[in-house]
């Protein structure tokens, strides 16, 4: 009997361990999946929390139905990875050996890294995140509660889970400050330590201007060192006042990967971009959010990367070459408020474009464009997540992204 | 691609001027793209620019500035103070080292 490990019953974790059961014979492989808890969270229902949008009940599922039979789920915190004994062993003394193991723990949201932050008597009081259930629930309550002021919408440093989200935030926070009336008495400030809006020139542009039309401030190249009360204050020595910080803290992969020696300076595991192999294990993967790969840290990421993954993994282990590449194909919505969205498609090499998905010319979506089509391609994504996705059932688009129904930029006459 | 005269020198750089080709640096040429950008450079961002050079020859990435910072030795503060504004890019400038791409 072979045995596959999956650490992690996220997004990745969720979908290797179904599509690979139903890939791998039960009669020569034991799949086995690690996770702390007992629920499973629809992460991109987080952004709507704070604005009730969704009720809470929207985004959480037990996890065990969601998991394929004959799949054993272990309740469990890894204490570390073996690597050189192939097995992983976990806080409460257990031990599981393994042949392959699959790394997709993801990243965690790290408030107590910037001084201050965690520890400066404001966490929850006026400092709040919106990457975690509770705290976007708090969030909601903040929000309510909220009379005016300086609203600040922050990035502590890159890479983090969905980048296009803190932008998003910070258009839905302008929509429901207009919605109530009070956008008059609310200064929005978006600051990032990127030079802009967004990493990829045609989006950052595009997105850059949709939030000098919403009248949000953004504050460039801002490299936060700590917080002061209720103050961010960077590396440069600027100085942001905030009545309300809305903050995306660090994200970093989970502690066991350090301790296990097996991380980067934020624990996440160096691996092959084209197959998602660790560079120092010919057995071990990271999948999700878990790996180093320059590409956003997304769900659909971890889809598009998934489809790859499963094909590859059943000729690996039967001693073939891995023959499929992963492009970092990434597909996510932006929420603009009001009802639109904009949707954007991109990959290692392909930065987002406008045009039209998935038919070129017909869509129905429409790239790098606000459009309802596009909100309501986000909701009805909930659905999918939960049905189609988790599942393991297979979505009629291709892993790989296509330039077909994308235009690129004219150049400059 | 283009290509720009530095120092007497013909190099290939990329469109915002950072340069495309590992083995056309040396540490000469560092001082004149420093100056370019209005850093004189002392033995404190020598440092830095000798451990961004190794840490590609490894990586084949340019390190970020949290890389930097874990593994040089040299604190995130000190890189501001060295390297103004836009630490990551600027030193990577004058590393001769593609741009960071860390941020997607």
């Amino acid at each position: 009997m072979r045995r596959l490990l999956v650490l992690g019953a996220g997004t990745a974790g969720t979908m290797v361990v179904n599509k690979l059961r139903h890939r791998l014979a039960r009669a020569d492989w034991q799949i086995t999946v690690v996770e702390p808890g007992d629920t499973h969270y629809y992460q991109p229902g987080y952004l709507f929390l704070p604005f009730g949008t969704y009720s809470p009940d929207q985004v959480v599922r037990p996890l065990r139905p969601l998991v394929a039979d004959g799949v054993d789920l272990v309740r469990g915190e890894v204490d570390r990875v073996a690597a050189a004994e192939n097995r992983v062993l976990l806080a409460d003394g257990r031990s599981l050996p393994y042949d392959y193991l699959v790394i997709a723990t993801g990243v965690t949201p790290r408030p107590d890294q910037t001084p201050g932050m965690l520890d400066g008597g404001q966490w929850r009081r006026s400092i709040f995140d919106f990457y975690t259930y509770d705290g976007a629930l708090a969030l909601a309550r903040a929000l309510d509660a909220f009379d005016g002021g300086r609203l600040v919408v922050h990035i502590t440093d890159m890479p983090i889970k969905c980048p296009v989200a803190p932008l998003e935030f910070a258009f839905l926070a302008d929509a429901h400050f207009r919605r109530r009336g009070m956008r008059d008495r609310v200064e929005l400030v978006y600051a990032t330590p990127l030079p802009g809006a967004f990493t990829k020139p045609v989006a950052a542009a595009r997105l850059g201007s949709m939030l000098d039309e919403r009248k949000i401030t953004v504050e460039p190249d801002f490299l936060v060192e700590r917080v002061d009360g209720t103050t961010l204050v960077s590396y440069d020595e600027r100085e942001i006042p905030f009545d309300l910080l809305v903050t995306v803290p660090l994200n970093m992969g989970a502690d066991y990967v350090a301790r296990s020696g097996l991380g980067d300076e934020l624990n996440l595991v160096p691996v092959d971009r084209s197959t998602l192999l660790s560079r120092a294990y010919d057995n071990i993967f990271a999948l999700g959010d878990a790996n180093d790969i320059p590409t956003s840290k997304a769900g659909s990421v971890a889809h598009f990367a998934v489809e790859v993954f499963t094909d590859n993994f059943v000729a690996y282990a039967a001693g073939r070459p891995m023959t499929g590449r992963f492009d970092g194909h990434a597909n996510c919505f932006v929420e603009s408020g009001g009802g639109r969205a904009l949707l954007i498609d991109f990959n290692y090499d392909t930065e987002p474009l406008p045009g039209r998905y998935p038919v070129p010319a017909l869509g129905p979506f429409r790239l790098l464009d606000e459009a309802a089509v596009n909100h309501w391609g986000k909701l009805a994504f909930r659905w999918m997540y939960w049905n189609v996705l988790l599942p393991g059932r297979p979505i009629p688009l291709p892993a790989h992204m296509s330039m077909a129904g994308k235009h690129l930029p004219h150049a400059e006459e | 691609m283009p290509v720009t005269s530095i120092a007497g020198r013909d190099i290939h750089v990329d469109a915002e001027g950072f340069l495309t080709s590992y083995d056309e640096w040396t540490p000469e040429l560092a001082e004149q793209l420093a100056a370019q950008i209005g850093i004189d450079l002392t033995d404190a961002h020598r440092k830095v620019v000798a451990f961004l050079r190794d840490d590609y020859a490894t990586q084949g990435e340019t390190a970020t500035l949290r890389r930097v910072s874990t593994l040089s030795g040299v604190g995130t503060k000190e890189l501001f103070t060295l390297f103004p504004k836009k630490p990551a890019k600027k030193m990577a400038y004058i590393a001769g080292l593609p741009k960071p791409h860390g941020c997607v």
